[in-house]
C-alpha cells in the first residue's frame, strides 16, 4: 500500500548520506496495545514507507456465528471489543430485531442507552489513559483506570460481568436494572468527574504531551471520507458525523447532547474530541437516570415467548413455558428470511452488522463492519513523512482493538 | 418504492437488474460487469453523492447461480461541513452483484474509494473472490500458507490446516 522507496541512499541534512533502514515493529511490541506488525522504512528517523499487517488475533468470528443459533452469537460479540462489549452486543441484537421487526419497551431502550454510554465512557477512558501510558506517563493512566474501574463496577451491577458483559438480548436485556443502581451510578459519576478534572490538569496542557500530539498523524477531511474513517477520527478532522445524531436509533433523538468536532485532524484534536465525548456521554447517562427511576417496575423485554423466552421461575414450574424454553434453546429463534444492516456509533466509529437470514434458527451470514479495521487502513497515510516516534501516539488515537479488527 | 430507488432506476436504467427495500434498506442488484460504471455514477452524480464506501463483503449462496454475491454498503457524508449540525444526505444504499464460481472475479472499486483496498483483500481472503485492478491482492487476516477460503459454505469449520497439524 505504501509507496516503495525509490533510492537506497538519500541526502540528509548537511549533505550527509544516510541509508534507508527497514525496521519491523511488532507483532508484539511493548508500546502498542494489540498485536499488529508495522514494517517501516526509515530515512534517519523519518518514515519513508510503511506497511501495516493485521490479523494476528483472527479467531473466525463470522464462521462461528454461522454455526450457532442467533442467541449463541451474542457472547462472541462481547469479544470484539473488550472495552465496549455492550455496544457490540447492542449492534448485533438490533440487527436481528430489525429482521424480526420488533420493538422493545421504552424502559428497555433507556436501559440500553445507559449501558451503551457506560461502555463508551469505559472505552474512552482506556484510550486516553493508554495514550499517556505509552508515552511513558504512568500517572494519568492510573487516574483513567480508577475511573474505568468505577464504570466497570457499575457494569458488573447491571449484568454480573465487568468486561465481557453479554448483557443485551434479542428483544430486551439479560435482566432488569437492579434496585439502587441509579444512586450508585450518580455517586460513581461524581468521582469520575473529579478524576477527569485531575486528568485534564495533568495532561491536556502538559508541554511534553502537547509536543508529541500536536501536528502528528494528520489525516485530512477528504482522506477521512475516502478511507471511510468514522468515529472520533472523522470528527477530529472537522466532520460532525455521529450516527447517534445523523440516524438516531434507540432514544437518542430524545436526549440532549452535542457532537464535538476538531479542526486539524491531528492527534491532539483527536484527544480533545475523545475527552469531550466522554463528558457528553456522562451527560447522556445523567439524562437516563431520572427516566429509569420513573419507569421502575416496568419490563425491559418484549412479551413474546418465541423470542424472549420466559424466566426460569416459570420454566421450572409450568409445561407451556418449559416447551417454549426448550424449543428456543435447541432450535433457536426463527428469523424471517431476508437481509438487514444496522449500524451503531461505537467508541471507535460505525460498528455495523449485516445479517442474512434463510429463515432457519441459525444466521446464514453475520458480517461485522469493524470500525477498527477500517480506521487502521489509512495508518500509513497518516504516518509516512513523520517521525518514527509519531507511530505511538497515532496508533493510540486510532485505537485499533485487535479483537474487533481481526475478528 | 422509495424516492432514492426510483431516482437510481431512472438514472441507471437497465444496469439495475433488481431492487428492493426490505426492512427499509434500499438495495439494488447490479450485473458484475457493470459494477464499476454504476459505482462511479453513484459517487459522482450530484443527487446521490455516495462518497463513502461503508462496507464491502460477500455472501456464499452455495447451490445458487451465480454462487457468490458481493455486497457494498454506501453512505454519504458532507466533506465541507462545519459547525455542530450533522450534515449528510443521510441516505444509504446497498449494492449487490452476483459473482460466478468460475471465473471468480469482479472489478475492484479501489479506484473509486481507496477504502476498498483492505475490504477487498478480506473478501479475497475469506471467499476467494479476486478483484480485477486491485494492485495488492494478498491475504489480510489469515496467513499466506492458509489453504482454502474459510467463509465458503463448503469449508468445514473443523478442518485443520497443514501448518497447525492434526488435533492430537
Amino acid at each position: 500500500m505504501a509507496e516503495p522507496v525509490k533510492k537506497a541512499r538519500t541526502e540528509g541534512k548537511g549533505g550527509l548520506h544516510t541509508d534507508i533502514q527497514k525496521l519491523n515493529m511488532g507483532p508484539s511490541h511493548p508500546a502498542t496495545h494489540g498485536t499488529v506488525k508495522f514494517t517501516v522504512e526509515l530515512d534517519g528517523e523519518t518514515i519513508q514507507a510503511m506497511d501495516v499487517a493485521v490479523g494476528y488475533l483472527h479467531r473466525g468470528f463470522e464462521k462461528e456465528c454461522e454455526s450457532g443459533t442467533y442467541y449463541q452469537a451474542i457472547p462472541y460479540t462481547d469479544r470484539l471489543n473488550y472495552n465496549s462489549a455492550i455496544l457490540a452486543n447492542l449492534g448485533y441484537c438490533m440487527a436481528v430485531e430489525k429482521l424480526l421487526e420488533i420493538e422493545i419497551p421504552d424502559r428497555g431502550e433507556w436501559a440500553r442507552v445507559l449501558a451503551g454510554e457506560l461502555s463508551r465512557v469505559g472505552d474512552h477512558l482506556t484510550r486516553l489513559g493508554a495514550a499517556c501510558l505509552e508515552l511513558a506517563a504512568m500517572t494519568p493512566f492510573l487516574y483513567g483506570i480508577e475511573a474505568r474501574e468505577l464504570i466497570w463496577d457499575l457494569q458488573e451491577m447491571l449484568c454480573g460481568a465487568r468486561v465481557t458483559s453479554n448483557y443485551v438480548r434479542i428483544g430486551g436485556l439479560q435482566r432488569n436494572i437492579p434496585d439502587g443502581f441509579e444512586d450508585r451510578c450518580e455517586e460513581s459519576l461524581k468521582r469520575v468527574d473529579e478524576l477527569l478534572v485531575d486528568f485534564d490538569k495533568i495532561v491536556t496542557a502538559n508541554r511534553i504531551f502537547v509536543d508529541r500530539f500536536r501536528g502528528t498523524g494528520v489525516l485530512s477531511r477528504e482522506d477521512c471520507v475516502a478511507y471511510s474513517v468514522t468515529g472520533p477520527l472523522l470528527r477530529a478532522a472537522g466532520i460532525p458525523y455521529d450516527l447517534r445524531k445523523a440516524e438516531p436509533y434507540s432514544k437518542y433523538d430524545e436526549i440532549d447532547f452535542d457532537i464535538p468536532v476538531g479542526t486539524t485532524g491531528d492527534n491532539y484534536d483527536r484527544f480533545l474530541v475523545v475527552q469531550e465525548e466522554l463528558m457528553q456521554s456522562i451527560r447522556i447517562i445523567r439524562q437516563c437516570l431520572p427516566v429509569l427511576r420513573k419507569t421502575k417496575g416496568q419490563p425491559v423485554d418484549i412479551q413474546d415467548p418465541h423470542i424472549r423466552w420466559p424466566g426460569k421461575n416459570r420454566v421450572y414450574g409450568r409445561m407451556e413455558e418449559l416447551i417454549q424454553q426448550f424449543k428456543g434453546v435447541t432450535e433457536g429463534i426463527k428469523v424471517p428470511a431476508g437481509e438487514a444492516y444496522v449500524a451503531v456509533e461505537s467508541a471507535n466509529g460505525e460498528l455495523g452488522f449485516y445479517i442474512v437470514s434463510d429463515g432457519s434458527g441459525k444466521p446464514y451470514k453475520v458480517r461485522c463492519r469493524p470500525p477498527s479495521f477500517v480506521n487502521t487502513q489509512p495508518l500509513s497515510r497518516m504516518l509516512v513523512g513523520g517521525l518514527l516516534a509519531d507511530i505511538i501516539p497515532t496508533f493510540d488515537m486510532v485505537n485499533m482493538i485487535g479483537g474487533e479488527c481481526d475478528r | 418504492m422509495s424516492d432514492l430507488l426510483q431516482a437510481i432506476e431512472e438514472k441507471l436504467g437497465d444496469a439495475v437488474e433488481d431492487s428492493h427495500a426490505y426492512r427499509g434498506d434500499d438495495t439494488i442488484l447490479v450485473s458484475h460487469d457493470r459494477v464499476l460504471e454504476v459505482m462511479q455514477t453513484l459517487k459522482d452524480d450530484s443527487s446521490f453523492r455516495f462518497n463513502m464506501l461503508i462496507d464491502l463483503t460477500a455472501v456464499d449462496y452455495l447451490g445458487r447461480d451465480p454462487r457468490f454475491e458481493v455486497v457494498y454498503h454506501l453512505g454519504s457524508v458532507e466533506v465541507e461541513a462545519r459547525g455542530s449540525e450533522p450534515s449528510s444526505l443521510r441516505h444509504r444504499l446497498r449494492v449487490k452483484s452476483g459473482v460466478a464460481e468460475v471465473p471468480c472475479e469482479i472489478d475492484s472499486v479501489t479506484s473509486i474509494w481507496p477504502a476498498a483496498n483492505w475490504m477487498e483483500r478480506e473478501v479475497f481472503d475469506f471467499y476467494g473472490i479476486r478483484f480485477k485492478g486491485h494492485d495488492d491482492m494478498r491475504r489480510i487476516l489469515l496467513y499466506e500458507e492458509f489453504q482454502g477460503h474459510p467463509l465458503r459454505k463448503d469449508y468445514p469449520k473443523e478442518r485443520r490446516q497443514p501448518l497447525i497439524g492434526p488435533r492430537n
